[in-house]
């Protein structure tokens, strides 16, 4: 439940989420993951025209979920896992807060089997 | 060693599904989700946040509430009704958060099977919407904007396949 430090990320993670919404861009970041392209590798399996790819690149590389080579030609995309990765820790919260109450639950259990072994009467303290 | 915390989505895509297996009889751990001093114990005591209120009112249309406090004066509190109650193997109650940062109240379903002193929690939430869900999966306590998870859940995935 530590909540302090998600605001500052906040405006980040709205670009990088809103950039993820998109199913082309999804898949254009799939491609990435195998290695860096340029607009037209990366047009080639959407059958997408390049300015049309070239659009969703601008939305990536504005979320910063891609950089662009400074190569003048092919101006080659790579995808930036540091940024996806932020992403993927803010949402590893909602885990990270059930692991730790889980854990918590774990040592209250074995506290309370021992209790019942230590207690051989059949007394039951459960509430009515 | 603990087991393994599974959370996924379900075919419903306004639901969040979570299991957890523990080394425990499942009266025990039935015990330990409804009696409000240990239900304290363990429920949401992290990182400065303590439990100050909880009340629980066992039966099908009792009410239960619960309050904690956490550092900087920041408090969070939710209530809800039992549904139905099958001692000690099954929960149906609604939740709402004081504040909630999503709409509506959620459905909450917990089920405790039992193997070979082994008992494994599945806690299904239904929400009233995908929205309120996906909010409530990017971000657990707090208010926050409203975030694909499985959208990025998708990227990953490709992420982990292309390191294997």
């Amino acid at each position: 439940m530590e909540l302090s430090g998600y605001s500052a990320t906040q405006g980040q993670l709205d670009a990088t989420f809103a950039a993820l919404a998109d199913p082309t861009r999804r898949a254009i970041l799939a491609r990435l993951t195998q290695g860096e392209a340029s607009v037209m590798e990366l047009a080639e399996p959407f059958a997408m025209t390049q300015p049309a790819i070239s659009k969703h690149l601008k939305v990536l590389e504005k979320a910063g979920l891609i950089s662009r080579g400074r190569d003048a030609q092919r101006r080659p995309c790579r995808i930036e896992a540091a940024a996806l990765k932020e992403a993927a820790g803010w949402l590893e919260n909602y885990r990270r807060f059930w692991e730790a109450n889980f854990q918590s639950l774990d040592a209250l259990l074995e506290e309370m089997k021992a209790r019942k072994q230590a207690e051989p009467i059949d007394e039951e303290e459960r509430p009515k | 060693m603990s087991h393994k915390l599974t959370i996924t989505t379900t075919d419903n895509d306004r639901e969040i599904l979570m299991t957890r297996s523990f080394d425990a009889p499942r009266e025990l751990v039935f015990e330990a989700m409804t009696v409000p001093d240990l239900v304290k114990r363990w429920l949401g005591a992290q990182n400065g946040w303590s439990m100050d209120v909880c009340e629980i009112d066992l039966k099908v249309g009792g009410t239960y509430r619960y309050l904690w406090r956490g550092p900087n004066g920041n408090s969070m509190g939710m209530r809800g009704v039992y549904r139905e109650i099958v001692r000690p193997e099954r929960i149906v109650n609604t939740e709402v958060f004081d504040d909630a940062w999503y709409p509506g109240e959620a459905v909450e379903t917990v089920v405790l099977v039992e193997r070979e002193g082994t008992t494994t929690l599945s806690s299904t939430v239904l929400y009233q919407s995908k929205e309120a869900r996906d909010g409530v999966l990017a971000s657990p306590m707090e208010s926050g904007v409203a975030a694909s998870y499985d959208n990025l859940a998708e990227v990953l995935e490709s992420m982990r396949v292309e390191k294997a």
